[in-house]
């Protein structure tokens, strides 16, 4: 067939406006209001996709997104992959092409498949492709299967968007029963929100020539929009799918096009007081030898075609129905000028009013179609009696078919509202609901114009709680209807879903092997899945399971209906997004000197951006790390401490909120004193390592482990107001209001002198573990004399607005005395010398703090504190412990950190690992420490590394401390 | 996403909370229970198929800690089945 299927007048495309498309490479034109679709049967192209396992020549199905068979992969600034042909919108310019099909749609080598197809059966993947795995297979298969490959590249056009929206009622679909609703809730004053997945609202008027109230019906239509947009409460989105129903009415809703020409997709997140599902209805197919022959399309899609679209998607047609929705397609189709040669309807007796409108059209009453023949189109279908006989071979190029119509209860299932079995329309229907949620029209059964009128303005109006207003005079044929899940005496496939390809005979299959679930016949057949999610098929495959078992439709039940209704883009999902990075890093006022410096830059947790290492022309990470640990253990160096979680604590009992958080006493503080302290959980477990400092009577300071410090914070406050809410403790986080540049090594005192401060610097005045208010450099400080290092340090914490001053000044009267700044390599290998522990390196869930050595940070004195009776539980095991110790590499050398220890180094189980091994700067040789079964008794002795491989480096076993055990020069 | 009731903020979306758990009781005199009793409060959790008290931090909000009542077959926010605590 040549172009020359568009109808000479009439649909609601324009034909002043002519587009030009490429399909598979073919250059066609269509007009503005076409899809993909209608464009390409407006061009007479038929065959348009391969099917997924056999390769079948598949046409255009449906017209909206029930299209199961057409799937199209989009290229150029569009590119995305497996759009349903009917859903893409017609652009100048737009290139699609098939997918499915390789090397060609029109030679297809994938459909020597077809010739296998008896060695193709349901559970065909999972019987045959197992061995060793799956995944040897998956890709091969894949790419036969040949769905669409993602696009390679981002849209460049614009970006996604994601917002938030709430309001009293959301409708979905805007359709007759829709925006009958929208007017009745809107005009009672309830912010409303209407969203319709079509190009255009009016969802099935847009196919359907139908008046209301006496005019056209799309003239009610736009006149009801007029209303509605007038009112501030009311927001409309078009083109936009509810696609996905959460618990407590959350709903996600997608505008594929929305008003800013920046914007590709936006999401809304709306919180709805109510939800009216006003979403329509599919019609179904219908189940008969190669019903899936390019020509053999859906009644209500045919319908779409001609009347919306202006497109005769066929020159003869015959209707195969089991209601009377079809008899309106087949009016439809003769008043555009298409021959209608026959209504093959399998009940027996076809209501009169049916009759009525197709005057002169042949009915073959109790009569089904057994067979659609020809192979790339189809060219006839043979009828004959439902119970068998000879068949009646009528010519065709077209087959619309109609197996009665399913309510769109995705959203009403996916909100958990349930669905009963109904009857007189063979289908499931919206029963109880689960959530604040109505349905009205088509999808609650009401399958009628003036019905689906009536019931929109009733769901509304007992929301709003008005009376329901005067419905308009809106004539429609009565739907009747007779269920025929499957033609019996059909011949070839009979497919139920052709987006699988899955046949009667697979569902019996799968029925014989015991997968007599309808959930197990879906997973082990297929059927039901892909991107149509089983639109059309899915109530015939429960219909052939239901007369294979002799049960009832309500006893084989539906699958769950599963968020998202409809494709929808990563993109959109996501949003906008910061661009280099998953999640943002958080920044001290220092972070830009920092790589000014050339800092090489660590995430050292909490995202906490920090510098690792400030590496120096020519040098690498171990020679910067060097040089950085002897200006702090020789001269002098800085570091920037303010990611250290910090926090105020202030109240008449924080003292003993903090001895039942740590494990020893700190309520014993003076004011102006600190100490380091051990935070156990309730099981035992170490959870943070930190100080406290007692600023007076009531005010006190706790740092925390930068990476614990949210975590932490979560922790305390659940303790103080779930267990002492009578507690007079009030817990502010301070982490971001103090920063501080910590001054630490031999020279440190020198250095705060040269910066200027009121504050007596003399270890008598200012000892090791006290807190001194003043001002350094001229600003107002805080300085701590708390050591990470082992060395003497002053943390001196100001305002973060005075932070880079303070740096700046820090780093001029360093000069003189060599100051640098040290990054997290050096303060590890500090840290490791002088055997102070880090957690998640020598801290994990099996160490407690007798193990590490800190028994005397576990109190006696106090008879309860988080994690006491866990640990003395634990401890009274007979199991070794292991130990916290330091080692020796001899010969000297690196050991990698975790290297296992075992027994004399044989090949045994392990009695510890390494937990840290640096090159000290004091001794000139690798120390590291350890974790080892019976450690604390085995100083002196030799244990072994046994390196994967076999090697094996014997160690020294000693005190964790390798340098300055008695504590002078921090205490300095 | 989930609702939930802040009595000092009203009803928040559940992104500005962080979960703390079912409700367990009250934590033992842990010097005056045996090592038996005291193990099993501290390892199970109230894990029932229907109405479960929890709590949450509202942590990006107020940073009250509170609870409420959520059935686990539905994330209904129901009644305390006594009546409340
Ligand atoms: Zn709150």
């Amino acid at each position: 067939m040549a172009a020359g299927n568009r109808l000479a007048a009439g649909g609601r495309i324009d034909r002043s406006k002519p587009l030009h498309f490429t399909f598979n490479g073919k250059a066609y034109t269509g007009f503005q209001g076409d899809t993909l679709a209608s464009a390409l049967l407006a061009n007479g192209v038929r065959l348009t996709a391969r099917s997924f396992k056999y390769h079948r020549p598949r046409g255009i199905v449906g017209a909206g997104v029930e299209e199961p068979a057409t799937l199209v992969e989009l290229m150029g600034d569009d590119a995305s992959g497996n759009r349903p042909a009917t859903t893409v919108p017609l652009t100048e310019g737009l290139a699609a092409k098939a997918v499915n099909c390789w090397p060609s749609l029109a030679f297809d080598i994938g459909a020597v498949n077809q010739l296998a197809s008896r060695f193709i059966p349901a559970g065909f993947y999972y019987k045959t492709f197992k061995w060793p795995n799956w995944h040897l297979y998956e890709r091969p298969i894949r790419k036969a299967a040949g769905l669409a490959a993602a696009p390679s590249e981002p849209p460049s056009k614009g970006h996604y968007e994601t917002r938030y929206g709430h309001c009293d009622v959301l409708i979905a679909g805007a359709g007759p029963a829709g925006l009958m609703a929208a007017l009745t809730v809107a005009r009672a004053g309830l912010r409303v929100m209407i969203a319709d997945e079509g190009c255009e609202a009016g969802g099935s008027l847009l196919s359907r020539r139908l008046t209301i109230g006496g005019t056209d019906a799309m003239e009610w239509v736009d006149a009801t929009f007029a209303e509605l947009n007038a009112m501030p409460n009311v927001t409309h989105l078009q083109n936009a799918t509810v696609w996905g129903y959460r618990e407590h009415n959350y709903l996600m809703v997608t505008e594929r096009a929305p008003a800013n020409p920046s914007l590709l997709e936006r999401t809304w997140r709306v919180r709805a007081g109510h939800v009216i599902t006003a979403t329509g209805a599919i019609e179904r197919g219908l189940v008969f030898g190669n019903n899936d022959r390019p020509g053999v399309m859906l009644a209500s899609a045919v319908q779409a075609y001609v009347n919306r679209y202006g497109v005769a998607p066929g020159k003869r047609a015959v209707i195969f129905t089991n209601n009377n929705s079809a008899y309106a397609v087949a009016a439809d189709l003769a008043a555009a000028g298409v021959e209608v040669r026959a209504i093959a309807d399998s009940r027996d007796a076809v209501p009169d009013e049916a009759r009525a409108i197709v005057p002169g059209i042949e009915i073959m009453a109790g009569k089904c179609v057994t067979e659609a023949q020809g192979t790339r189109q189809i060219r006839s279908v043979a009828v004959a009696a439902k119970t068998g006989g000879s068949a009646r071979i009528l010519s065709c190029d077209l087959l619309a078919m109609s197996g009665g119509w399913n309510p769109t209860v995705h959203l009403w299932s996916q909100s958990r509202s349930t669905l009963r079995y109904d009857d007189p329309l063979a289908t499931f229907l919206p029963d109880t609901p689960a959530q604040p949620i109505s349905a009205a029209g088509a999808a609650n059964g009401a399958l009628t114009l003036q019905d689906a009128l009536r019931s929109g303005a009733e769901a509304a109006a007992q929301i709003a709680g008005t009376t329901p207003p005067d419905i308009p005079d809106a004539p429609d044929l009565p739907y009747a209807m007779e269920p025929l899940w499957r033609v019996e005496t059909a011949k070839g496939k009979a497919f139920l879903d052709l987006q699988n390809d899955v046949t009667v005979d697979d569902i019996h299959l799968a029925l014989r092997e015991g997968y007599s679930n309808v959930e197990h016949v879906k997973r082990y057949t297929t059927g039901g899945m892909g991107f149509d999610q089983g639109k059309t098929g899915n109530i015939n495959i429960i219909g052939t399971v239901a007369l294979a078992q002799g049960l009832a439709m309500d006893q084989v039940g539906t699958t769950t209906f599963r968020a998202p209704y409809t494709p929808v883009s990563f993109g959109a999902i996501g949003g906008l997004r910061e661009e280099t990075v998953a999640l943002p890093y958080r920044h001290t006022p220092i972070t830009e000197w920092n790589l000014a410096q050339g800092a090489f830059m660590y995430e050292a947790g909490a995202r906490w951006r920090r510098p690792g290492y400030f590496p120096r022309a020519g040098e690498g990470l171990q020679e910067a790390t060097n040089r950085e640990c002897r200006a702090v253990r020789f001269g002098v160096g800085v570091y920037d401490g303010s990611p250290l979680g910090t926090f105020e604590l202030k109240g008449r009992d924080v003292g003993r909120f903090l001895d039942y958080l740590y494990s020893n006493v700190m309520s014993s503080l003076k004011p102006g004193n600190g100490r380091y302290g051990l935070m156990l959980s309730d099981d035992g477990l170490i959870m943070d390592d930190g100080v406290c400092f007692r600023l007076d009577d009531h005010r006190w300071i706790v740092s925390t482990s930068t990476g614990h410090a949210d975590a932490i914070n979560g922790h305390m406050e659940e303790m103080l107001q779930t267990r002492f809410p009578e507690w007079n403790v009030f817990i502010t986080t301070v982490t971001s209001q103090w920063n501080n540049a910590t001054i630490c090594g031999p020279k440190a005192r020198e250095v705060m002198a040269a910066l200027g401060t009121d504050i007596d610097l003399s270890p008598e005045a200012f000892p090791f573990m006290t807190v001194r208010d003043g001002t350094v450099a001229g600003l107002p400080a805080r300085v701590v004399r708390v050591s990470f290092t082992g060395e003497l340090s002053f943390e001196v914490n100001v305002a973060p607005r005075h932070m880079r001053a303070l740096w700046a000044k820090v780093m001029e009267a360093g000069a003189p005395f060599g100051i640098l700044p040290v990054g997290s390599e050096a303060s590890h290998v500090l840290r490791v010398e002088k055997g102070f522990l880090s957690l998640g390196h020598e801290v994990d869930g099996t160490v407690d703090a007798y193990d590490l050595g800190m028994g005397w940070a576990m109190s006696k004195k106090k008879s309860d504190y988080l994690g006491k009776r866990a640990v003395q539980i634990r401890r009274e095991g007979a199991a070794p412990r292991r130990e916290l110790v330091g080692v020796i590499p001899e010969p000297d050398r690196q050991i990698p950190e975790g290297a296992p220890l075992t027994p004399g180094g044989r090949r045994e189980k392990t009695e510890g690992f390494v937990t840290a091994c640096v090159w000290s700067v004091v001794h000139e040789r690798w120390v590291g420490l350890a974790l080892l079964e019976g450690g604390h008794a085995r100083h002196g002795e030799t244990a072994h590394v046994r390196l994967k491989g076999g090697e094996v480096i014997p160690v020294r076993v000693t005190a964790p401390c390798h340098y300055d055990p008695d504590g002078d020069k921090l205490r300095s | 996403m989930m609702q939930i009731p802040c009595p000092f903020c009203g009803p928040r979306n559940e992104s500005e909370f962080s979960f703390g758990g079912p409700v367990k009781p009250p934590r033992p005199d842990p010097s005056a229970v045996s090592d038996e009793d005291w193990t099993a409060w501290l390892t199970q959790v109230p894990n029932p198929l229907g109405p479960v008290q929890e709590q949450w931090w509202h942590v990006r909000g107020c940073g009250t800690w509170l609870t409420i009542w959520r059935d686990t077959r539905t994330h209904d926010i129901v009644e305390a089945p006594d009546g409340g605590r």
